[in-house]
């Protein structure tokens, strides 16, 4: 047995998910290599390299990997599993964009999203934006999965001496092209991999009141999120999404200000390790999940808690 | 042009659903079923398109028994030309469900095929990537712009951190994200009109496709209950619980 992890990077860095991929992969009991696709990505190679229990990084490094388009991607992949029992990738928007393409290359279902490994062939994930948790058994020879990062803590990043082989498959499928790439530039963690996470709601009745939310972050070095809610409310952009359909984190604090506590939403912070509420709805749901709940304005409590932290 | 829009019956996105006691499965029984959020966004767009004159022709499609021409009917009634219905009998996966819509593009050959990113039942998030795959077309996923520029359309996408715009060739997949449009509603004498617009129905046999099982669902259970904390009566007793409680600040 056998098992491929796809390295999530920006060619320059190796991403914390692929730490936490590595570990589901451990899970399965077979040997891991490494696949990392980009354009000069040598240190994000060299990073995966040093991961330890890796066997060894197969390294793409081509213009036309650069910046991740899915229907190139794909084919080097489904062309590199030809050789592995399982192929894993962090469920990040860039793996969820491609991976389905690589299961369907191959002829097989994909298991998106897994949160346990039950056994080689069985795991579990969440449906229903997590009202229930599914055990799924897949029966194809070749598995495809992405992993929930956040349900599997992620291995040491340095220690391992994997070797590294460069893979010639250049895969330009003609059919797609990069034009332009908006990335809001901040100066503060991103919400998957911050220890702190404070995200505002519908309460926050505007998007310029998420501005109450910045003194806070800038103190506790806190990445900052958003409800469903307050995205479709228009407030703020969709990548500070936290639930279901967004991003799914786990911190160590997680402050939710202004959030009822749909269930799309639960589903994205559930796992946090304390999770604290500001809400002046005393029945809000989300205080049924919170080990700390203030009943209380916002408007009156963050700048005191700004004040006080 | 020709749009082809996939639509998904679902359980109402307001419902919240639950196990079966033996873990079985999920209890749908008496549930309301609605077309899925994310699929009335591709609807959406659909029409949009067609209003901008950029469209000519917008068909729905949707997989499953004969309770999805409800939602087949509710996408003509946002303004789809007309319908298809893929009957089978049950649940279908993601890969099957691509692989007969691979097979409707083959008999309809649109130029734009837009799907929702993902359903809010099986959450799975790949039915319009293996699509892509399986015609060997390019794929825009998670977008929130769709722009239409002579045989190409630039699709801007939702990715970590912010925005990226790709240019695709014509024929091309779409799958849509929150932000993408807010979708009408259906006026009475629309829902009325789409009653009488053409619904075709294919078995799987007639797209020349195999129903195969890849997955199979062992049980379901709830998700494990977090234990419900504390109230604090103000900001000071919240700092000192998180300083010398939780631990979580200094």
């Amino acid at each position: 047995m056998s098992t491929l992890v796809i390295a999530e990077h920006d060619n320059s860095s190796l991403k914390a998910a692929t730490l936490n991929t590595v570990a589901a992969a451990q899970q399965l009991g077979a040997d891991i290599d490494i696949l990392l696709a980009g354009a000069g990505c040598g240190d994000a190679a060299a990073a995966a390299a040093a991961i330890p229990g890796v066997g060894k990084v197969l390294v793409a490094d081509n213009a036309v990997y650069e910046h991740q388009l899915a229907e190139n991607v794909s084919q080097l992949v489904a062309e590199v599993a030809a050789g592995y029992d399982n192929v894993l990738a962090p469920a990040t928007p860039n793996c969820k964009n491609f991976m389905p393409r690589v299961a369907a290359l191959l002829d097989v279902g994909q298991i998106s999203d897994i949160i346990a490994v039950d056994s080689p062939d069985t795991f579990q994930r969440p449906i229903y934006a997590g009202n229930v948790i599914a055990t799924v058994q897949s029966a194809d020879a070749k598995k495809v999965i992405t992993v929930r990062t956040t349900a599997f803590d992620g291995v040491p990043a340095e220690g391992g001496s994997a070797s590294v082989e460069s893979v010639e498959s250049v895969h330009d499928a003609g059919l797609s092209s990069f034009v332009s790439e908006e990335v809001a530039k901040s100066d503060r963690p991103e919400l998957t991999s911050a220890a702190v996470v404070i995200s505002g709601g519908r309460g926050m009745q505007n998007g310029e009141n998420f501005k109450l939310l910045d003194g806070i972050a800038d103190k506790l070095n806190a990445a900052i999120g958003a409800s469903r809610a307050a995205v479709d409310a228009g407030f703020v952009s969709n990548d500070m999404q936290v639930g279901q359909t967004g991003k799914i984190v786990a911190p160590d604090l997680y402050i939710a200000v202004g959030i009822s506590g749909a269930i799309q939403h639960l589903a994205g912070m559930k796992d946090s390790k304390i999770i604290v509420a500001i809400n002046k709805d005393e029945d809000a749901p989300i205080f049924q999940v919170s080990d700390y709940g203030l009943v209380a304005d916002l408007f009156d409590a963050l700048p005191e808690l700004e004040s006080k932290i | 042009m020709k749009v082809l829009v996939a639509v998904k019956r679902v359980v109402d996105y307001n419902v919240k659903v639950r196990a079966k006691a033996d873990g079985s499965d999920v209890d749908l029984n008496n549930v309301k079923m609605a077309i899925n959020p994310f699929c009335e966004i591709a609807v959406e767009e659909a029409v949009r398109l067609k209003e901008a004159g950029v469209a000519t022709e917008v068909i729905a499609v949707s997989i499953g028994d004969k309770s999805c021409q409800e939602q087949i009917r509710t996408a003509l009634a946002l303004g789809a030309d007309r319908g298809i219905q893929v009957d089978v009998d049950t649940a279908a996966e993601p890969l099957v469900v691509a692989k007969l819509l691979k097979g409707v593009i083959d008999k309809e050959e649109p130029q734009l095929v837009i799907l929702g990113k993902q359903s809010i039942d099986g959450d799975n998030n790949q039915t319009g990537q293996m699509l892509g795959a399986l015609a060997n077309m390019p794929q825009g996923t998670f977008a929130s712009e769709v722009v239409i520029d002579g045989d190409k359309v630039n699709v801007t996408r939702e990715v970590d951190g912010g925005l990226q715009t790709v240019s695709l060739n014509l024929p091309a997949i779409v799958t849509t994200d929150l932000r993408l449009n807010e979708p009408r509603y259906a006026s009475l004498p629309n829902i009325m009109k789409a009653k009488k617009k053409q619904l075709d129905v294919y078995s799987a046999d007639d797209l020349g496709v195999t129903v195969t099982k890849h997955l199979t669902q062992v049980k379901v259970v709830p998700p494990p209950e977090r234990q419900e904390g504390i109230k604090v009566a103000d900001v000071d007793e919240l700092v000192d619980k998180l300083k010398n409680e939780a631990k979580v600040i200094s």
